[in-house]
């Protein structure tokens, strides 16, 4: 930094106290598609709308939820260039403790480390924040856990949360629904009845996706049939 | 030297430069936290640095994780580090030993390169190795009670190191089960 001409922070403060740029990309956030997480008992789902701009679009080529490492995937609301950045760089975090301490990054920790970066783009020079919001479900030592991590750097750990268009909706939603006993597969059942609930057009396997991470401690990513299997369940 | 749901750890006091003697109650053994130890053999300003940054070390971790280190977790730092200087190493061998989760107890060993070695039983390093090698194989039981097992290392640590002039000088054990730890200082030949 400090070789280009605008190697001044664009993220100030405004007059009021605020941080516009922020107040922004939680805008994008807001108005991008949605996503949602829920911890049940014994595991994490998360799950997203997966909404293509043209029906010519090979949708097999789309993957909104990633895996960080075996036990962690994240799902992100917002711009899906800013979410790359991130996830590429918490891989490389993941890996750096690997390698270090020869075990798993614990969620809390790969969580911190999302969130210092994302904050780090708050106040440098010559970069603007993300506009992604992040799900991170994970499943370590200390069970299992939800994060959401938003623009501003701030993390917080969630029994179940929701983001991108209609997050007020969801959240009532999932507030109606959630108990603490929640197996795995009522979760996934849940998480698909609040994405319904706000879906424009016929749900199906090919337009949503679904991360889950249960006692096995492993995070995948089910197929587009196995959601049909679900969609079948909820019905 | 592992033994039932404890462990013990000794090594002799001698600080020397080649033939030279220049103290004779010189710590070998380290304190990482109440259930894991590292000893390090070999050149002593080698092994007080490596302690001071394996403390620093251990300090942050448990800051920014709100807990202690695994042995296992605290192995592989070691090992990090010391491959770090790969080319210009430490001097030094360390031996590592802690009780991991469910107080199981955890032993290895590595070379100065960080190379581990690990074992279920014991583990030796140093000048006095070879000799330490006998000993340890033919005294050790496994299962050993915590008093048992500090009479066994006690005893194979005294008769080997009379077995090699570069060490010697009585011997310092720390015995570590669940509950406590036992820091015990032997006599042995003081010359």
């Amino acid at each position: 930094m400090g070789d280009s001409q605008y190697s001044f922070s664009l993220t100030t403060f405004s007059p009021s106290g605020k941080l516009v740029q922020i107040e922004h990309a939680l805008t994008a956030v807001g108005s991008g598609q949605t996503s949602l997480g829920i911890k049940a008992a014994n595991g994490v789902v998360i799950a997203t709308e997966k909404k293509l701009p043209s029906i010519l679009v090979d949708e097999t080529s789309v993957q909104k939820i990633q895996i960080l490492t075996p036990n962690i995937g994240v799902v992100y609301s917002g711009m899906g260039p800013d979410s790359r950045v991130l996830v590429r760089k918490s891989r490389k975090q993941a890996e750096q403790y690997y390698r270090l301490y020869k075990e798993q990054i614990p969620v809390t920790q790969l969580v911190r480390e999302t969130a210092t970066v994302m904050q780090e783009f708050t106040q440098s020079g010559g970069v603007r924040p993300f506009g992604v919001s992040l799900l991170v479900a994970g499943y370590d030592d200390k069970g299992p856990q939800l994060y959401q991590v938003d623009p501003s750097g701030s993390y917080f750990s969630w029994k179940a949360s929701a983001m991108g268009k209609n997050v007020s909706n969801a959240k009532t939603f999932l507030e109606k629904r959630y108990t603490d006993e929640m197996e795995l597969d009522d979760a996934v059942h849940t998480a698909i009845l609040t994405l319904k609930e706000g879906f424009e057009g016929q749900i199906s396997g090919k337009n949503i996706e679904i991360g889950v991470i249960g006692n096995d401690q492993i995070f995948r990513i089910l197929t587009p049939s196995e959601i049909e299997d679900y969609l079948q369940e909820v019905e | 030297m592992v033994g039932k749901n404890c462990f013990a750890i000794a090594s002799d006091r001698r600080l020397g430069v080649q033939l030279q003697t220049i103290a004779t109650d010189f710590q070998k053994i380290y304190k990482i936290h109440d259930k894991l130890f590292i000893g390090l053999a070999g050149l002593a300003t080698d092994a007080q640095t490596l302690h001071q940054k394996l403390v620093f070390r251990h300090k942050l971790y448990q800051l920014r994780e709100e807990r202690d280190m695994k042995p296992e977790t605290f192995a592989s730092l070691v090992s990090a580090l010391l491959y770090e200087k790969r080319f210009g190493p430490y001097f030094c061998q360390p031996v590592i030993a802690g009780l991991g989760d469910e107080d199981k107890p955890f032993i290895c060993t590595m070379d100065s390169i960080g190379a581990k070695e690990l074992a279920k039983d014991f583990v030796v390093a140093g000048t006095a190795s070879e000799s330490l090698y006998g000993a340890c194989e033919s005294m050790f039981k496994p299962d050993m009670e915590a008093e048992e097992l500090f009479e066994t290392i006690s005893q194979a640590l005294l008769s080997s190191v009379d077995r090699d002039c570069l060490s010697g000088w009585g011997g310092h054990v720390y015995l570590v089960t669940p509950t406590e730890v036992t820091e015990r200082i032997l006599k042995g030949r003081m010359d």
